[in-house]
């Protein structure tokens, strides 16, 4: 057996998921944001098959969290694109300080 | 140093890399490409851990589908060319910080909690397994989830077409 440990993965999935809230905070573009989301989410999901493998082999609860965390993953950007194109057609940018028609 | 550590620390570094470089890469296109071998990094690590069914669901569902229909967004968005806006200097420069405290945060609470297996014989990982567990309706069964997530994906679907539908304005 290698000597790859629980903590190794877990150090992994951090690094993932600040560089994913990284590109969240910093990028301008609404596409650029949702693949950001897309880093943290998969983060988390290196979490859950981690703590499966090394703690918990008797069970498969990781395995079915992690799949139903990548099922709705889909449906969010699918719906999130869809967004995006709507509001491409009226105001022809995906800049996040262009969608300011809700501003007070 | 064997030859898996190995693998281990290439896939980390493939997944990482391509983490970075898509969220600092200044083309968009460019971007869902380095995305793309990053998700490919995450299911080698899947495979590393001998998860197969999840790395394949993570090869078809992230590497088909979500960054192909990303891909399509960007053509019918922006186009391939064209460099984005530059991040605001003083806010990518808070927001690493804050990344990098957040970091060490965690990798503090990492190095000191003692994580305790349970000695248990595992149970396997083989499809079979997982198939008839999220189909059962007793204790451990994933059967509610199951059908909750069909119909959160039927939803999704119809909201999808609703919102992004070409409305036809007849006067």
């Amino acid at each position: 057996m290698s000597d790859i440990g629980l903590s190794h993965f877990l150090i992994v999935s951090t690094m993932l998921f600040f560089i994913g809230v990284y590109g969240f905070l910093t990028r301008r573009n609404m596409i650029t944001m949702l693949m950001s989301i897309e880093l943290i989410l998969n983060s988390c999901n290196i979490n859950f098959i981690a703590f499966n493998k090394y703690l918990f082999p008797e069970k498969l609860d990781g395995t079915f969290f992690t799949l139903f965390t990548i099922a709705i993953a889909a449906a969010e950007a699918a719906v999130a694109i869809a967004i995006i194109i709507n509001l491409y057609r009226q105001r022809k940018s995906i800049d996040a300080e262009d969608a300011d028609s809700m501003r007070m | 140093m064997s030859a898996s550590t190995i693998i281990f620390y290439i896939l980390a570094a493939i997944t990482l890399g391509g983490a970075i470089l898509a969220v600092t890469s200044p083309k968009i296109f460019r971007s869902a490409i380095y995305l793309l071998f990053s998700l490919i990094g995450i299911a080698g690590l899947y495979f590393w851990m001998s998860y197969e069914f999840i790395a394949a669901v993570q090869v078809v569902v992230y590497v088909g589908g979500i960054v192909v229909l990303i891909i399509f967004s960007i053509f019918l968005t922006q186009g391939s060319g064209g460099d984005m806006k530059d991040p605001i200097k003083v806010r990518s420069l808070f927001a690493g910080l804050a990344c990098l405290a957040g970091y060490c945060l965690v990798y503090y609470v990492i190095q000191r909690t003692p994580f305790v297996a349970s000695f248990q014989q595992s149970i396997g990982n083989e499809v079979k397994t997982i198939g008839e567990q999220m189909l059962s309706t007793t204790e451990h069964g994933y059967l509610l989830p199951f059908e909750v997530v069909s119909m959160l994906l039927l939803a999704a679907m119809i909201g999808c077409i609703v919102i992004a539908i070409k409305t036809r304005t007849t006067k």
